[in-house]
């Protein structure tokens, strides 16, 4: 909303500086987004006071020398007068009396001719030899539109001589209009938050009209369908108007507040809607009689089906009964509150008038609106709502400004239907209640008066009661205990909130509860970044075929979220598992550097027989390239491999404290074959990982190797155990003692070490595997496992002979369960 | 007995200078050899001892057992000192540039989203609000109506929505309808939450908007739970997120699901106040939105709004990192780019 301080100051006096009247509003939740000043100090080019000045044409007479130019003669005060050549085509020879802007020399003017803002210093100088010192401006040399067509012609009352700058300097607010502030969208809402703001009194002086003519009642007849679409619809007659432009004070405000001028009936419309917040329609009433035959008879109702209407711009709409219309006996004449018809429109030739100020439920606009794409500045405020109270003195104020503009008769009377009429809540404020709100005592007589500077009526009801009536211009404001609040925040947002104090909680704590799934998630983010990975944050959102890329040659799409709106091809469901866009990351970081090693947690969505997905959070690592990063110290380095990813899934579980997991061989399309591996914990699988499949990888443009794995977070976090005991530190040493074993290729290690374990009894600590050896020293088909084994007793050093007995125990049980061999 | 003594110390002083002499290591062990020996000068000296009477022989032997212990400390002086040469020699054959790089850390980071959730989670938790989860898919009741923002209402417009393909079922606008779950777990309970987590608008991703981005909400419910609370608690996290002598302010607003709502203001941190291109040259930057909860939505949380009030707030992370950092361009926060990530 723009508010020109000139068009505000007529209904509250503004007695401070516009900065701190700016600074106010932001407060009290009006928020000025800018100040633009026009003319006047501060603005771009403020206008000279003593050379751009109001002057009054005595004379038109033709230039010697040119077809195209005039010479006028402009007078700008007692004895004073300059001789000016212009080319303005609304200046024709002959004419006198206009006003208009005078510049002098010396004066700084925009540049007309310039394509980009540019200012020049007006210079005497000869026109086709006639010398000239000064010049009447266009709005564009003063900087008030683009319009250079001809210049500005100023309305009779502008004082000769006067300073431009105080006849058209103003200053605009522009305010950010939040949803519950609709009432700002117009000048009077404004102006009552100012005078609540700044302790005035707004003076609205109740609208006449001089309505000598017959009663409206002769005029037309007015019925609405549904009350609950349509609560009031008001209507005036004005007959013998001569449409025109508008006087240069009208089209000057509308353009201040970002509205293009057209006539002085529509103009009408639009500056009354500024004002008042009220939109309005005029029809040319000669069309509605002629379509009636007759007595004109306006409908408010839905569409129905197949109805369609030409609009104003020429567009034809095919309606359906969510839209709601104005009509006639003929059919649709406006799409009600969004756009009029074209055919019942006000042209040039319009001489009877019938204005329409009604009421619209803002649902049924706002769906209109965005069906038919069809945004205005009437269906932004019938969109939000717009009390029904304000269609009659809105109807009454326009009726009475047109007439003023563009003359004629006004029907007697104004016809209302308004079948039932909205009551304003009354809401009982008990000073406990806003003490319990705000926290702050406020006493009775400043809640009184800050409530009624915003037109609330108060009755104090004893010490500590108010009965609130809402003013009927006020939608916003709620019943019972949420007009409480409503109030609440009236008196807060006046008093400001930094007047507000401030205090600590002292209410009760609540119960504490342990945050397990959250810490522990945590502690898995420090476990992975402490391996040195860092975590990445991918779109939740992406495709069903970057999904099924990880899996070659499915064909079958599983059931996405998906969804009815997506803003891009790229994101229309939402994701079944973090390893789409883990790959997408360590492709595109691929390029970048040679060591990629990354971590997300994050939940996927999968639909299961509940109207909302599950949201299992999962845990997904990638791995790609060198294993350390690049160094001059280590220039080939080692490249990352599927056993530095099962390492860090170690790790991680070790870390946490999860007990034995199981790895076992997996199959999975995403996956090497072989080389894919499934985690599991007590007999229940946790997650999977492996080398990704060479035809994935192709699809995601990966060009190196990588290494994925995908963890159900959840359910390896639900396995952290609460808590768990700590060894002693052996006082004794231990004995380690090496044993190479050749078993079948095909028995896996875990078996082996599982067999060496189960074997070795309580004196075994500790086993670990520290080489493997396949090649020309064995038969084919063999491979050498060597182990180190720690023994360990915590109550002596053990003897050659202990360690030798567990050491013939184990190779026996390896031998008998695996056929393993003591290398030799 | 003179001239056996005489030769003695003839032997000590050559003796003594050859040490001296000897240039390495090498030709020390040399000289030990020479005077030492089994077959060396001190040893062929001594043997002459056997020729003195028994009344010159103590006195012959002490001499020379002090000449043989003089001659085996100057060759130890002698060893330690070529020792340390050679070393020397050695460390100085070994001398590294110091100015070559380190071998560079395998060093894992956590994302800057999860950097500065850690944070403004850790200072709430100081302050007695715990974390709560809840989903990103929800119905619009949750996310919505029970938010006192009907269908259709004008606040609506606040919200850029992505609607699924399910009727009634969105991706959460706001982690708001974490507001009525917790509500909805906890009554009568007082209540003091964190509710951090991702949310979706609709919305072109441009450098100034994103189409998912976290949102940290805050909800204190009980008995006594005021506005003069709400902002001493804000004011308390301000000071700890943004620094101790930071202003604060705050200014009327509106959010359905609060009222009275506020907008809270921080002194710019990078200009300290005095203008800059980051807080536009206001000296102050938006953090967040909050106010004392809406009436209906304690009473669809199951709290009675007579008895019981409550104060809401919500803030960007990713919005708060960027002021922090000088960002321009939310886009680097799901584009995973290393360049963008290993700086923080």
């Amino acid at each position: 909303m723009r508010v020109p301080l000139s068009w505000l100051a007529e209904f509250i006096p503004v007695p401070i500086p516009v900065e701190q009247l700016a600074d106010r509003l932001t407060f009290a939740g009006l928020e000025v987004s800018t100040i633009h000043r026009i003319g006047v100090a501060g603005s771009d080019l403020p206008w000279d006071l003593a050379r751009i000045v109001v002057g009054q044409i005595q004379e038109v007479s033709p230039h010697p020398n040119a077809d195209r130019l005039v010479l006028a003669t402009v007078t700008y005060g007692p004895d004073r007068s300059k001789t000016v050549v212009t080319g303005a085509p609304n200046l024709p020879i002959g004419s006198r009396g206009q006003k208009v802007v005078l510049a002098l020399e010396g004066a700084q003017l925009w540049d007309a001719s310039s394509s980009t803002p540019a200012t020049l210093t007006l210079k005497g100088r000869k026109v086709r030899g006639v010398y000239s010192d000064a010049m009447v401006c266009s709005e564009r040399e003063l900087g008030l539109s683009e319009d250079h067509e001809g210049i500005l012609l100023l309305d009779d009352s502008a004082p000769v001589g006067a300073p431009a700058a105080e006849v058209l300097g103003d200053i605009v607010l522009e305010v950010e209009i939040l949803a519950n502030m609709a009432r700002c969208l117009s000048i009077i809402g404004v102006a009552r938050e100012v005078a609540a703001l700044t302790g005035g009194t707004v003076r609205v002086p109740p609208p006449t009209m001089a309505d000598t003519g017959a009663p409206v009642g002769q005029a037309i007849q007015l019925v609405i369908a549904d009350p609950a679409l349509s609560a009031r619809y008001t209507a005036t007659v004005l007959r013998g108007v001569t449409i025109g432009p508008s006087p240069e004070w009208v089209r000057r405000r509308l353009r201040l507040a970002g509205i293009r001028p057209i006539n002085n009936v529509v103009d009408v419309t639009n500056y009354v809607m500024l004002e008042w917040g009220q939109p309005l329609h005029a029809f040319d009433y000669d069309v509605l009689v002629r379509r009636a035959r007759g007595l004109p008879r306006i409908e408010v109702r839905p569409a129905h089906a197949g109805e369609t209407i030409t609009t104003l711009d020429g567009t034809v709409r095919s309606l359906t009964p969510e839209r709601l219309l104005i009509t006639d006996t003929a059919g649709p004449i406006a799409v009600a509150g969004v756009m009029g018809g074209a055919e019942t429109e006000v042209t040039d030739a319009t001489t009877n008038v019938l204005l329409e100020s009604a009421n619209f439920h803002f649902v049924s606009i706002r769906k209109t609106t965005q069906a038919l794409k069809l945004p205005s500045e009437a269906s932004a405020r019938f969109g939000r709502g717009v009390p029904a109270a304000l269609a009659l003195p809105a109807a009454v104020r326009a009726t009475a400004l047109m007439q003023q503009l563009a003359g004629g008769e006004i029907a007697q009377g104004v016809a209302d239907c308004y079948p039932a009429p909205q009551v304003p809540p009354v809401i009982t404020l008990r000073g406990p209640d806003l003490e319990r709100i705000l926290g702050m005592p406020v006493p009775q007589a400043d809640a009184v008066r800050i409530l009624r500077a915003l037109d609330f009526r108060c009755e104090e009801q004893g010490d500590d009661q108010i009965r609130v009536e809402v003013p009927a211009h006020r939608l916003d404001v709620g019943e019972g205990i949420v007009g409480v609040h409503d109030l609440a925040e009236e008196v807060a947002r006046v008093i400001g909130y930094d007047r507000i104090p401030v205090t600590e909680m002292a209410d009760t704590l609540p119960p504490q509860r342990d945050n397990v799934a959250v810490d522990r998630e945590e502690l898995a983010r420090d476990l992975l970044v402490t391996a040195g990975l860092q975590e990445i944050i991918t779109y939740r959102l992406t495709t069903p075929e970057r999904e099924a890329a990880l899996i070659p040659g499915n064909t079958e799409v599983p059931s996405y979220i998906q969804l009815a709106n997506p803003i891009s091809a790229d994101r229309t469901v939402m994701r079944r598992t973090l390893r789409a866009g883990l790959l997408d990351v360590l492709a595109q970081n691929a390029r970048l550097r040679e060591r990629l090693a990354f971590f997300e947690i994050g939940p996927v969505y999968l639909l299961g027989a509940d109207l909302l997905p599950d949201e299992p959070r999962r845990l997904a690592i990638g791995l790609a390239g060198r294993m350390s990063p690049p160094s001059w110290a280590e220039p080939e380095g080692t490249t990352t491999d599927f056993y530095a990813l099962k390492g860090l899934v170690e790790g991680l579980l070790a870390g946490l404290h999860v007990p034995a997991p199981v790895f076992d061989p997996e199959e999975d399309p995403t996956f090497v074959p072989g080389r894919t591996a499934r985690v599991s914990v007590a007999g229940r699988s946790v997650g999977i990982f492996g080398e990704v499949h060479p035809q994935v990888r192709k699809s995601f443009d990966l060009p190196l190797p990588a290494f994925v794995a995908e963890l159900e977070l959840e359910q390896v976090l639900s396995l952290v155990p609460v808590s768990y005991a700590v060894q002693a530190v052996p006082r004794f040493p231990p004995v380690l003692e090496d044993i190479a074993l050749v078993v079948d290729d095909a028995v896996p290690a875990a078996a082996v070490m599982e067999a060496i374990r189960a074997a070795g009894g309580p004196l075994l600590a500790a086993v670990r595997l520290f080489d493997l050896y396949r090649g020309n020293q064995l038969s084919p088909g063999k491979k050498s496992l060597a182990f180190s084994l720690q023994f360990q007793a915590p109550d002596r050093t053990l003897t050659d002979q202990d360690v030798e007995g567990e050491k013939r125990r184990i190779l026996g049980a390896v031998e008998r369960a695996l056929g393993a061999r003591l290398r030799g | 007995m003179t001239t056996l003594s005489e030769s003695l110390d003839a032997l000590a002083k050559t003796a003594q200078a050859d040490v001296a002499s000897a240039a390495d290591l090498a030709a020390l062990e040399a000289v030990r050899i020479r005077y030492l020996g089994r077959k060396g000068s001190l040893a062929a000296v001594l043997r002459g001892l056997g020729d003195l009477s028994s009344a010159e022989r103590p006195a012959a032997g002490k001499l020379a057992n002090d000449i043989k212990r003089a001659l085996e400390a100057a060759l130890d002086v002698r060893q330690t000192e070529l020792e340390a040469a050679v070393q020397a020699a050695v460390l100085a054959r070994e001398r590294l540039d110091v100015t070559m790089p380190g071998r560079p850390l395998p060093m894992g980071r956590l994302h800057p989203s999860t950097r500065i959730l850690r944070r403004i989670c850790q200072i709430w938790a100081d302050m007695g609000f715990q974390v709560y989860r809840s989903r990103d898919i929800e119905t619009d009741e949750m996310n919505f109506e029970l938010l006192n923002i009907p269908a259709y209402h004008p606040a609506r417009d606040m919200w850029d929505t992505f609607y699924t393909t399910t009727d009634g079922v969105l991706l959460r606008t706001h982690t708001s309808p974490g507001q009525i779950r917790v509500m909805r777990e906890r009554c009568p309970e007082p209540i003091r939450v964190i509710l951090p987590g991702m949310c979706y608008r609709y919305e072109q991703i441009t450098a100034r908007s994103e189409i998912q981005f976290h949102q940290v909400e805050g909800l204190a419910v009980g008995r006594h739970i005021t506005m003069t609370d709400l902002k001493g608690t804000l004011i308390s996290f301000a000071h700890r997120m943004f620094g101790p002598e930071r202003q604060v302010r705050f200014r009327a607003s509106h959010f359905p699901f609060t009222e009275p709502s506020a907008e809270m203001d921080v002194e710019c941190m990078l200009c300290g106040g005095a203008g800059c291109g980051v807080c536009k040259h206001s000296g102050w930057l938006e953090i967040l939105g909050c106010g004392m909860v809406h009436p209906r939505v304690l009473q669809n949380g199951g709290y009675d709004p007579a008895q019981f009030s409550g104060f809401a707030f919500g803030m960007g992370p990713e919005r708060i990192t960027m002021l922090y950092h000088r960002i321009e361009d939310i886009r680097y926060f799901w584009a995973n780019d290393l360049r963008f990530l290993e700086q923080f």
